[in-house]
């Protein structure tokens, strides 16, 4: 299902890993319309790639009777997009970082790590019974940015790169 | 969309030419089972070619991760190929740049071989 108006899109997936390229080609049209350049564009959708993976594959543990809900919200100078399943939810900073020495050779433990790195902000909340809910959000003309985990993130508690 | 990958000799370096996208389920499957086969047949220099891959997840990041240590682990090599500017961006973000072996000519990497493993 997805409907759409100016500035919201709103999609509900299965959880079926298989629904993430149809996500994938959305999120590629919404940064578009939202103005951000290619570069932007395909952070924005690995971004979102990333967390529906985590969603579907760890959150609803790939079980179909579960879904998936995606909110787009375009603004006149940033892109929001909300995330919700019906998993049991995480905590972001209990995530080993991907980077230390130890972790480098590690299969898995990468997708949050990118999420930060390609977006303004990141926030996880955990509502236990019901689901988690993350929300990214990317700036327009955040070019700038260091990329190497994000700078000016305003997230509470979950602003230490994994 | 999906993964596709080739697999040629040249010399005695297995070249497995992957294009499309490398991501979690087929796309990562599909490639452990193509390093599990090179190895079990005695291929342990394989240089994987990245050049057409139109996009890689973290996954995928981490199945490059598995097969590194896997041809590390039987005594053998797995250089990479032609990076993509997607791919080459991740990586170094990642810090797995400094990990893997990175060639962007083909003949030089096949040659690095012998230089480095004797193959």
């Amino acid at each position: 299902m997805m409907t759409a108006d100016t500035s919201v899109v709103e999609v509900t997936l299965e959880s079926d890993l298989k629904k993430v390229e149809v996500a994938d080609e959305i999120s590629r049209r919404v940064s578009a319309t939202a103005g951000f350049d290619e570069d932007d564009r395909q952070k924005i959708e690995m971004a979102v790639h990333e967390s529906l993976i985590n969603a579907i594959y760890h959150g609803n543990k790939n079980d179909e009777t579960k879904s998936v809900y995606v909110r787009y919200q375009i603004y006149g100078d940033r892109l929001e997009i909300l995330i919700r399943d019906q998993g049991a939810g995480f905590d972001p900073d209990s995530v080993p970082d991907p980077l230390a020495t130890e972790n480098l050779l590690k299969v898995s433990g990468r997708g949050i790590f990118l999420i930060r790195a390609f977006m303004d902000e990141f926030r996880v909340e955990s509502h236990p019974g019901v689901g988690t809910e993350v929300t990214m959000v990317k700036k327009l003309n955040s070019n700038m940015k260091n990329n190497q985990g994000g700078s000016d993130r305003e997230h509470e508690g979950h602003n230490t790169p994994s | 969309m999906s993964m596709k990958a080739t697999t040629r000799q040249v010399d005695s370096i297995t070249v497995i030419d992957v294009s499309g996208r490398i991501t979690l389920g087929e796309g990562c499957v599909q490639l452990r089972q193509m390093i599990r086969d090179e190895l079990a047949r005695g291929n342990k220099n394989i240089l994987v070619n990245l050049a057409d891959v139109t996009y890689i997840d973290s996954s995928g990041i981490g199945e490059l991760v598995s097969a590194f240590t896997a041809v590390s682990n039987q005594g053998g090599q797995l250089k990479l190929l032609n990076l993509t500017k997607k791919v080459h961006d991740l990586l170094q973000i990642t810090k797995l740049y400094t990990v893997f072996d990175v060639h962007d000519d083909e003949a030089k990497a096949i040659a690095s071989y012998s230089k480095s493993a004797g193959a």
